[in-house]
This record gives C-alpha cells, sequence and structure tokens, in this order.
C-alpha cells in the first residue's frame, strides 16, 4: 500500500520535477559555464577550442569577466543603488499595505471582495502599457505635473520635472510591487482570529499594544512573504528604470539585459547574473537567521 | 456597597431585544452563575460587564461608580473565553504574563507572579509549551490563569467548560471552586448545564429571553422555584394542573382534575381558588406495591409504562388512572432487594405532605 502510494506521489510530481530540473537548474548551470567564457567577436560566446587555422583567437576558459567585474567601482557601485532602491521600494511597499490589507481583511465579506478585485484588477493589463501609463501621467505637459508647478509656483519654488528622475523610478517600482506585498499580507492577516484582539484589550492592552503584541507577531510570516517576493523582483527589475528612469538611473537589471541583448558580452552578462543571485542568497539567508532569533527572543520569558 | 451592580440593563439588537431590563447586583468574592437556555443573553450581558459592548439603557457600576465610557482595557474585569482565545505565538508563561507585561511591571516581579500563578493552576513544569501543545484542560488552567494573575476585581467566565469531556469538566468543577475559595476574586459564570450551575455557585440568576426569572442559592432555587419555567428548567420535575381549595396552615390542599386531592406545603400568598400547577420532583415520590397499606395523604395508583436503569438510581415512568405521566426516581441502594418493578405493575405512588410545590399560573 505504502510503496504504491509512493510510486504514485513520485509519478503525479515527476513532471513538474523533470520541468524544474530541466528550465531551472540547466539554465543557471549554463550560466554558470558562460561566465567562464570569452565572448565571441559578433556577441555569443567565443569557441572552446581555437578553430583550426586561426591565431590569435581567444578560445578555452577564462576568469576575464569576473576580473572585469572587480576592475572597476562602477559595477559595485550600481549593485549598491539597486540595493538602496530595491529596500526603499520594499519599505515603502511595506508601510502601504500594512494598512490597507488590514483594511480588507477586517471588511465585511461583500466590501472586502471588492477591494480584493481592485488590487488585482492591473494584472489585467500588460506590465509594460501600465508603466508607459506612468509616462503619460509624469510628461511634464501632464495635468499632474502643470498643478504640482503651478502650486509650487506660488510658493515660489522652481517647476519640477518628474519624468526620468529617480523620484519616477521609485514611484514605478512602489506601484507595479504594491500588489504583491498586499496579497501575502492579506492572507495571513485575514486568518487572525478576532476573539484574540478581544482577550488581549480585555486584558488591558490599549488598540497600540494589540497591534504591536498580537497583531503584529502573527503577521511576520505574512511579512516576510511579502518581503522577499517584493525584494527579489525590485533587486532584478529592468523595465521600469528603462522606461521611468533617465541615462542615471540605471539598475543591475538593466546592466544585464544590456549585457545580453545591446552590448553582446554575454560571459560578463553571466557574472552579473551570478552576482545578482549571490547577493539575494546571502540577503534571504541574513534574513531567515535573524528572523528566528528574533522568534527565539521573543518566545523565551 | 455591592460590587457590581446592573441597574434596569436592556441592549436591543435591531427589533430584537436580546437583554431585558435586567438588575442584578454582585457581591465581593462571591461566585455568581447566569443559568439560561441558549440565546437568552448570557453573552450579550457578559459583554456589556466586560465592556465589549454597550446598554442601550441602564447603568452597570463596580464599586458604585458608572462604567459608562469606560473601555474594557481600563476595568478591572477580566474575561475567560468559551474557546480559550489563547496567545498561540506566545509561550504558556508569556500568555499568563501578558496582562503584567501590559501594566508595565517589572521582570523580576512578572516572573515570580507567573510561577506561583501557573502553581495555583497546577501547570508547574508547562511554561515553555505552546497552546497548541497542549490538552484542552490545560488550555483551560492557561487561559484561568492569564485571567487571574492580574488580580481583577471580578472574573467573567463565558461557558469555560463547555469545550471539556465529562470527567475534566468535574475536575475543573472542583478546581473553579478552590481557586474561586482561594483568591476571593468574584466570578461570573455562564453556563447552560444546570448541574455545573448548581454544583459550583453561591447564587444563581435564571435568565430567559432576556429576562430574569429567579435569582437565589443553588438550593433555593432547585427546591424553590419561583416559577413553571426556573421549575421545568432545573432538573427532573413532575407538573400538573392544579387548584386551591383549601389553606390549612402549614398545608394546602390543592384539586388535581380527575386525579383527587392532595396536600402539600403552604405557600405564601396563595389565596383559595387560585389555579395553577402542582411541581413535585421525581425523587420525593416513592412506589408501594398495590396490596400494601398506605397511611400517607397523598397517594394515587398507576401502572409502571417504562424504567431507565442508570446504575446508582432508577427512573420509573408511571401513569394515573387519568392519563397523567409521572417520573419517579428511586435510589438502588439495595441491589439484592427482591422488591422491583417491572413495566405493567399495579402500584400506588405515594408523597408526604411536606414535599411539593404550588406554583401560581
Ligand atoms: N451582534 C448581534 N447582532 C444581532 N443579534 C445578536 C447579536 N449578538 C447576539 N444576538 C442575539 O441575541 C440573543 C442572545 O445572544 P447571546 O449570545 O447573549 O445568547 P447566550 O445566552 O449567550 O446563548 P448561548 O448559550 O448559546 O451562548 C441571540 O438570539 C442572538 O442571536
Ligand atoms: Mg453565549
Amino acid at each position: 500500500m505504502i510503496k504504491e502510494k509512493n510510486i504514485v506521489r513520485w509519478l503525479l510530481s515527476g513532471v513538474p520535477l523533470l520541468f524544474l530540473l530541466l528550465f531551472f537548474i540547466a539554465p543557471s548551470l549554463i550560466i554558470v559555464f558562460t561566465s567562464f567564457r570569452f565572448p565571441g567577436e559578433f556577441g555569443g560566446l567565443a569557441p572552446l577550442i581555437a578553430p583550426m587555422g586561426t591565431v590569435d583567437v581567444e578560445h578555452g576558459l577564462t576568469l576575464e569577466a569576473y576580473q572585469f567585474f572587480f576592475s572597476d567601482t562602477l559595477y559595485v557601485r550600481v549593485f549598491i543603488k539597486s540595493l538602496q532602491v530595491a529596500v526603499v521600494t520594499t519599505l515603502i511597499c511595506l508601510i502601504m499595505s500594512y494598512p490597507l490589507a488590514l483594511l480588507i481583511a477586517r471588511s465585511k465579506e461583500r466590501l472586502r471582495n471588492i477591494m480584493l478585485l481592485l488590487v488585482v484588477l492591473p494584472f489585467a493589463s500588460n506590465f509594460l502599457i501600465r508603466i508607459y501609463a506612468w509616462v503619460i501621467i509624469l510628461d511634464p505637459e501632464s495635468v499632474l505635473s502643470y498643478f504640482i508647478n503651478l502650486i509650487l509656483n506660488l510658493v515660489g519654488i522652481s517647476p519640477v520635472i518628474f519624468l526620468f528622475s529617480p523620484f519616477a523610478v521609485l514611484l514605478g517600482m512602489v506601484y507595479v510591487h504594491l500588489p504583491f506585498m498586499i496579497l501575502p499580507l492579506y492572507i495571513n492577516l485575514e486568518k487572525h482570529d478576532p476573539i484574540l484582539l478581544d482577550a488581549a484589550q480585555d486584558l488591558g492592552a490599549s488598540h497600540w499594544k494589540c497591534f504591536w503584541y498580537i497583531t503584529w507577531p502573527l503577521s511576520i510570516s505574512g511579512v516576510s512573504s511579502g518581503i522577499v517576493l517584493v525584494f527579489i523582483s525590485a533587486l532584478g527589475m529592468f523595465a521600469v528604470p528603462d522606461i521611468l528612469g533617465g541615462t542615471g538611473d540605471i539598475l543591475i537589471g538593466n546592466l544585464i539585459k544590456d549585457q545580453f541583448i545591446s552590448t553582446r558580452d554575454w560571459p560578463f552578462g553571466a557574472v552579473l547574473s551570478i552576482m545578482l543571485a549571490l547577493t539575494i542568497l546571502l540577503i534571504i539567508g541574513l534574513g531567515a537567521y535573524f528572523l528566528r532569533r528574533l522568534r527565539k527572543r521573543n518566545y523565551a520569558t | 456597597m455591592a460590587l457590581l451592580e446592573i441597574r434596569g440593563v436592556t441592549r436591543c439588537f435591531g427589533n430584537f431585544i436580546a437583554v431585558n431590563n435586567i438588575s442584578i447586583s454582585i457581591e465581593t468574592g462571591e461566585f455568581f452563575t447566569l443559568l439560561g437556555p441558549s440565546g437568552c443573553g448570557k453573552t450579550t450581558l457578559l459583554r456589556m460587564i466586560a465592556g465589549f459592548d454597550l446598554p442601550d439603557s441602564g447603568q452597570i457600576l463596580l464599586d458604585g461608580k458608572d462604567m459608562v465610557g469606560m473601555p474594557s482595557e481600563k476595568r478591572p474585569i477580566h474575561t475567560v473565553f468559551q474557546t480559550y482565545a489563547l496567545f498561540p505565538h506566545m509561550t504558556v508563561s508569556d500568555n499568563v504574563a501578558f496582562p503584567l507585561k501590559i501594566a508595565g511591571k517589572k521582570l523580576d516581579e512578572i516572573r515570580s507572579r507567573v510561577i506561583k500563578t501557573l502553581d495555583d493552576v497546577r501547570l508547574f513544569n508547562l511554561g515553555n509549551r505552546f497552546p497548541h501543545e497542549l490538552s484542552g484542560g490545560q488550555r483551560q488552567r492557561v487561559a484561568l490563569a492569564r485571567g487571574l494573575i492580574s488580580r481583577p476585581r471580578l472574573l467573567l467566565l463565558d461557558e469555560p467548560l463547555g469545550a471539556l469531556d465529562l470527567k475534566l469538566r468535574e475536575e475543573m468543577q472542583i478546581e473553579l471552586i478552590n481557586l474561586q475559595k482561594e483568591t476571593g476574586i468574584a466570578f461570573v459564570f455562564v453556563t447552560h448545564s444546570q448541574n455545573e450551575a448548581l454544583t459550583l455557585s453561591h447564587r444563581i440568576v435564571v435568565m430567559n429571553q432576556g429576562g430574569v426569572e429567579q435569582i437565589d442559592t443553588p438550593s433555593k432555587i432547585y427546591n424553590f422555584p419561583r416559577n413553571r419555567f426556573v421549575a421545568d428548567f432545573l432538573g427532573k420535575i413532575n407538573i400538573m394542573d392544579a387548584q386551591v381549595l383549601e389553606i390549612i396552615p402549614p398545608y394546602l390542599r390543592l384539586l388535581i382534575p380527575e386525579l383527587g386531592q392532595v396536600v402539600i406545603p403552604n405557600k405564601e400568598g396563595v389565596k383559595i381558588g387560585d389555579k395553577g400547577f402542582m411541581a413535585i420532583r421525581p425523587e420525593q415520590m416513592r412506589i408501594m406495591i398495590y396490596s400494601e397499606e398506605v397511611n400517607s395523604k397523598n397517594h394515587f395508583s398507576g401502572q409502571i409504562k417504562s424504567l431507565l436503569y442508570a446504575g446508582d438510581v432508577t427512573t420509573y415512568v408511571v401513569e394515573f388512572s387519568n392519563g397523567t405521566r409521572v417520573e419517579i426516581l428511586l435510589p438502588n441502594s439495595a441491589p439484592r432487594e427482591i422488591k422491583r418493578f417491572e413495566i405493567g405493575d399495579l402500584v400506588v405512588i405515594v408523597w408526604e405532605s411536606d414535599v411539593g410545590l404550588f406554583l401560581n399560573d
């Protein structure tokens, strides 16, 4: 019986497992392999073995791409800036989403469903189109820019241009990632038993203390899923800075994309990808470690 | 001055009156029980005392001061919820420490009081467990400890034993009595189990449809129910239509239609000609064999229709000649005794004239 069950289980999970192995692990290995190669003359990769009859053609394995990465602080600076943008985006998303998710979770069912629908509705239209919409909204000629600059003018501040600025990038980043924070938070908060808050209040806790001692610690798992989803996605994002940012606003995502599409230096693009992946793993690992320590300390009297 | 005084409190939900003009006063150190059928407004009343809900009219006074506008976190009143409402992310110790932590007590004091309180509820070694690692009875004790640790003036318990099995329930009843006695904190206990109410309480209020039927000690409530609802609600009782024929202190002579006359104890305020009911408990009557000589004033012949053996006692259902059925409870104190009754036996039902109760319509 048990064996049969196991076989069925393996068969059922076999297809997705194979899929994962083929299309996740294999490309990752290819990337690692690529990072140790020379770039080809017209993009792609240089051959592993020198073709017959040629001299002086780069071939074989090398650490050149890695050396290149560490030889110029430019790349590390872009990394740090991307991290900053990702952290700020995640924080703003968290601060904006928490009250909203709480409101949705504590609303009556009808209202709750309407609000949830509104949260996911943007997904009904294309991602790029939604970002281009911000170009229109933030354009210097737009109604919004006009009114804001009108007010600034009254106060005596010179007019500002929102489009193609770090501000526009951050705005776009927050806008794009908001649902990915709201949904995991909502799913967590919705499960909280309201009687716990009654009990806490009954035992003397004010509304703020109820939140701090009950709602917040119970929502940590939702908060961390939201943070992971938004942070990882924000760190690799290239479309938003591409469309809403200026030339100085490029992030790692743009850098990587450029290596593969315009600069055509695949090995260097692979190195950047690997560095990004390692950074994410390191940060998530540290986060999980501190979260566990925090939890232990909270629980011990 | 009473510890808690409820004065003419009413609470409506739309057109529905959940609590209707209730007045109760509860004394310091009292074990007070709200007893009544499901939906009679017990929880609603409790929530108003705790401060989760406000009366539409009437007042609730603590130590003579109206608590209106005092939020629940400011009231020195704690609640033990039916579902316990333990904080799942905190250990037993942290749950119990919660009220002290909120009150900003020093860590040393919190620690020693938590240990003492866990001792009081017999949870010595479970301080580091989480609620989901406990049995139902243990969770119950944690909830009690958490409610008691900061020594509230009043502890409200909403059917706290409802989720426990019978044996554990009986154990917890004894512990509740002891805890209440040791701490001296007034308990307001909600139940719809009449047994529990009789066992635990100093005083009971019997509620029905949002109103008060009777407030009294358990023995008064059981032996001298004020009306038919209370008589019916607490324990088994036989009720027959009756009319007052004659008052011969200390007795009353009643006429039971189609059966005959009975003599029961007199009751204040009864007048000749009053119509109502005669109520008598199953354990207050005896069964005799038809041929036995009877020298009691109240005796009627009947036939055994069914019997229910329950080990310690047997309940017999006897039908009188007028078709009325009564239940009679006989102890099985002498199992070897030959005298037993079987279905179909013709018997005589007897009771003394110092038992039974006349209830007005
Ligand atoms: N928030 C509310 N809105 C509308 N009606 C309510 C509300 N709360 C309670 N009621 C009604 O008031 C009546 C009394 O409810 P309550 O919960 O006080 O009963 P209870 O005596 O505690 O019953 P139980 O023994 O089943 O717990 C019920 O008929 C209930 O349907
Ligand atoms: Mg109730």
